[in-house]
């Protein structure tokens, strides 16, 4: 294992931990920045990858670890410290004002005034333009942010950066949203910067980039560090393996189910691209759901398995195709009446935001997509509701003090029980899982898979998407790779292998050549 | 110590009503003549108006939304009931003119304001405007249309029947005090009995988890909006029979104290989280302060002032106990 060549690190952090309550979101991390180079780091969804950054850049104070740059311990007190110490970020989703100029957004809370106190647009120009000549970027500072392609915009964030006189870009997932000329324009930028003597720290899943751009990488997963390594001493396998390898042990397994008729079968189902007309973020996708099956689907970050479900759950009615068969038959789900009414049920990844109305109370909470189940003679019986929902606390061992606790204040394993109630309440046949189990502590994990399991042999056909391997591998009976909103693979439970999901989740489109590895 | 907070609780919970009893205490100390018999009964019918539009007011705005335009349907229902009561409708091109009953006139101004907030509603949900600009809208709309239809001058003379449901008394109560109450009982027990109003509080607190649980959003919310142009064609109906004549410029302003009533009450306009109840009370606090005041003899315009402050100071207090919660 030689180290990278080079010399001079920057950025230092020792030893950090952070906890989210009660879960290990980093746990005792080391990691080295050497000044002047493309610093990767990679991990799956949920390694741990965007909370050292938010700790690097000051967003999360309270850490355990220490942070030592050129050489210093700091302690950053906010994202505006960190600034001011030349460290800058550029988020996945950029932070531009819209309808502001390119130069008014370069400048944005540091505009130069003349004499009156009034804005100096001319030198505002003139000094953005300065700017994004050093990036060879050729365009009018004075064209609304609104009007640029996302890659172009990329380029006006990292104009910004380099007005703050950062040192140190950190680039989360930049190359998520924008084409392949524009991801070829951006890694020449990011070696222009380089010779610049510009340090980048660049986050990615996409493994094929990192022999295009990166000097050393580094591999988190679970929060952990797995480790760092000069690129050169790297294949592609190496680092697919750093990525998964690891222990499978205490984990709950989902038994065997003996498998019956089928009930749910999805043929070329299709969403078109938001923006891009011709380009479809889910790519007819075909697959079919036995009584008694959990089916995995797994992907990494933008590989469409969210918008499956969605387009599954009727949610985008004009943007979608494909044909949906229940039990053989045809069916037209158009929105999500239309889908409960035939039995599917869906457990979304925000729980927050998208499964709970959060002030209302447990009962509530688990009637509200079956409230009709509750009324005699056109009015809400009370009496009747707190019963249903008083059978599924006790069945699903949800912990709350009452049925009339409001669900913010349960925890997030319970809150997800809660939701699973309220699907469960309206009689589903089909039940799509979007990562439940995401943020919550291993104990509330493995109840959640139990509950799986147990659906799953009262007949349910239950579609399950993770970015977990080890949780994929241990509950689904069968597992599907998306990639780039296409199926890429599918294999049964007994002929998977993490290395073999990985290496069909990874996005192909974006392939260079690289003679020596994979 | 646990008892404490669970007195604090309390207080919390019942501030509007004790801000409420406080009131009546201060100005029956202060204002002679406040704590009459006559008084208590000018004060519930001055509010009944209030009442009906804060209702309609409470579900626009638990739902997450806002209704600009209850002071001008209230005043175009109200014109629309004595025009074709006392005129009837002449449709010259058609050689048809049409007489109305008492019934007939007060039905079709109900339905005028059931079909202006269900214009709101379409606006709201199917053109996607929002409700602050739609409202808006509406209330220049059925202003201009009320002028239209009255010529701009008011509709006077309406008859003894008419007046009744505005002056009279039933069982020793004023009518419009039992309209009012009819009106209350109806809402607390559509909010809290029924689907419809159990939606109401979904949509307003995440309309996403609504919409992924299967509730028609749009649906509700156009009923919503229909019910408050409703409500606001029955304040037409009290005020124009209270006074025995329809004005262009009646309810004018009205949809700012219908809003300070259902914020005082502490629903949160952010939706989601409120009762009628709570509005009940404000539009009370709004109606015993304007009593006191003007009985203190307090200028019209510091009137104004001290009431701007008693909403700011409500939902400071609500802020400051929700943020320690």
């Amino acid at each position: 294992m030689a180290q990278p060549k080079t010399n001079n690190i920057i950025l230092k952090a020792n030893n950090i931990s952070k906890t989210f309550a009660g879960i290990k979101a980093l746990d005792g991390v080391d990691l080295e920045i050497y000044q002047g180079q493309v610093n990767a780091i990679v991990g799956e969804n949920g390694a741990g990858k965007s909370t050292l950054m938010k700790v690097l850049t000051g967003v999360h104070r309270e850490y355990d670890g220490q942070i030592i740059l050129d050489g210093h311990h700091i302690a950053f007190a906010g994202p505006k410290e960190a600034q001011n110490n030349g460290i800058a970020i550029i988020h996945q989703e950029l932070n531009l004002i819209p309808y502001l100029s390119v130069a008014e957004n370069v400048f944005l809370g540091r505009e130069f005034v003349n004499r009156l106190g009034l804005i100096d647009t001319r030198k505002t120009v003139a000094e953005t333009k300065t700017l994004l000549k050093k990036l060879d970027f050729d365009i009018n500072p004075r064209i609304q942010v609104s009007r640029l392609r996302i890659g172009q915009q990329q380029i006006v964030e990292i104009a910004h950066a380099l007005s703050l006189e950062a040192r140190i870009v950190i680039m989360d997932e930049p190359t998520s949203a924008i084409s392949e000329h524009e991801i070829k324009i951006l890694f020449e930028l990011i070696r222009s910067l380089k010779a610049q003597g510009v340090t980048i720290v660049y986050i990615t899943h996409k493994l094929d980039e990192l022999f295009q751009i990166a000097d050393s990488v580094t591999v988190l997963r679970d929060g952990k560090l797995v480790g760092s390594r000069s690129i050169e001493d790297l294949t592609h396998d190496d680092i697919v393996r750093m990525m998964v390898g690891r222990d499978v042990k205490d984990f709950f397994v989902k038994a065997d189910v003996a498998q019956s008729e089928e009930i749910l079968s999805a043929r070329d189902m299709c969403l078109t691209h938001p923006r891009r007309r011709d380009d479809y973020v889910v790519d007819h996708v075909s697959f079919n759901i036995k009584a008694g099956e959990v089916l995995g689907l797994f992907g990494l970050m933008g590989a469409g398995r969210t918008e499956l479900l969605e387009t599954l759950f009727g949610l985008h009615p004009k943007e979608s195709s494909g044909e949906l068969f229940l039990d053989g038959r045809p069916v037209e789900v158009n929105s999500p009446v239309n889908a409960i009414k035939s039995g599917i049920g869906f457990i979304t990844e925000d729980r927050k935001h998208e499964g709970l109305v959060l002030q209302m109370s447990v009962a509530s909470s688990i009637s509200l997509a079956s409230l009709e189940r509750t009324e005699r003679f056109g009015f809400l019986n009370t009496g009747l509701e707190n019963r249903l929902a008083q059978n599924y606390v006790e069945r699903l061992k949800i912990k709350t003090p009452s049925v009339q606790q409001v669900v913010e204040n349960l925890s997030g394993g319970n809150q997800q029980k809660v939701i699973i109630a309220k699907w469960l309440a309206t009689n589903p046949r089909i039940l799509l899982l979007d990562e439940p189990t995401r943020g919550i502590d291993i104990n509330a994990k493995n109840e959640i898979y139990r509950l799986i399991s147990e659906l799953a042999r009262a007949g349910l056909a239950i579609l399950l998407v993770s970015s977990e391997l080890p949780e994929i591998m241990a509950i689904a009976d069968r597992i599907i790779v998306l990639s780039e909103g296409k199926k890429t693979a599918e294999f049964p439970r007994s002929q998977a292998t993490e290395e073999l999901i990985m290496k069909a989740a990874i996005p192909k489109s974006f392939q260079f050549q690289h003679s020596s590895n994979s | 110590m646990l008892a404490l907070k669970r007195h604090k609780e309390i207080l919390v919970r019942f501030q509007s009503l004790l801000a409420l009893l406080l009131m009546v205490v201060i100005f029956s100390v202060c204002a002679e003549g406040f704590f009459t018999k006559d008084n208590f009964w000018l004060v519930l019918r001055q509010v009944s108006v209030n009442t009906c539009l804060s209702v309609g007011m409470t579900l626009v705005i638990l739902t997450g939304g806002i209704d600009l335009s209850v002071g001008s349907i209230l005043a175009l229902s109200g014109a629309i009931m004595a025009g074709l009561f006392k005129n009837g409708l002449d449709l010259p091109i058609f050689s048809l003119f049409i007489g109305f009953s008492l019934f007939g006139a007060v039905l079709a101004g109900l339905m005028t304001g059931s079909f202006l907030g269900f214009f709101n509603g379409v606006m709201i949900t199917r053109f996607k405007i929002p409700p602050f600009v739609a409202t808006l809208a509406m209330l220049t709309i059925a202003r201009g249309l009320t002028e239209l239809w009255t010529g701009g001058a008011a509709i006077t003379g309406l008859g003894k029947t008419f007046g009744t449901l505005g002056t009279g008394w039933f069982l020793g109560i004023p009518v419009q005090v039992w309209t009012c109450a009819a009106i209350v009982v109806i809402a607390v027990i559509l909010l809290k009995k029924t689907r419809f109003g159990r939606y109401v509080y979904a949509v307003g607190g995440n309309e996403r988890a609504a919409t992924l649980s299967g509730l028609n959003v749009k649906r509700i919310k156009l009923l919503v909006y229909t019910l408050a142009g409703t409500l606001s064609a029955v304040g037409g109906l009290i005020v124009t029979s209270k006074l025995n004549s329809a004005t262009p410029t009646a309810g004018d302003g009205y949809e700012l104290d219908s809003i300070a009533a259902v914020v005082i009450g502490g629903t949160s306009l952010s939706g989601g989280k409120g009762s009628v109840l709570g509005t009940i009370l404000g539009a009370l606090i709004i109606g015993v302060l304007n009593s006191g005041l003007i009985i203190l003899r307090v200028p019209p315009f510091w009137q104004k002032v001290i009431k701007g402050f008693v909403i700011l100071l409500a939902v400071t207090i609500d802020k400051l106990n929700s943020k320690e919660q």
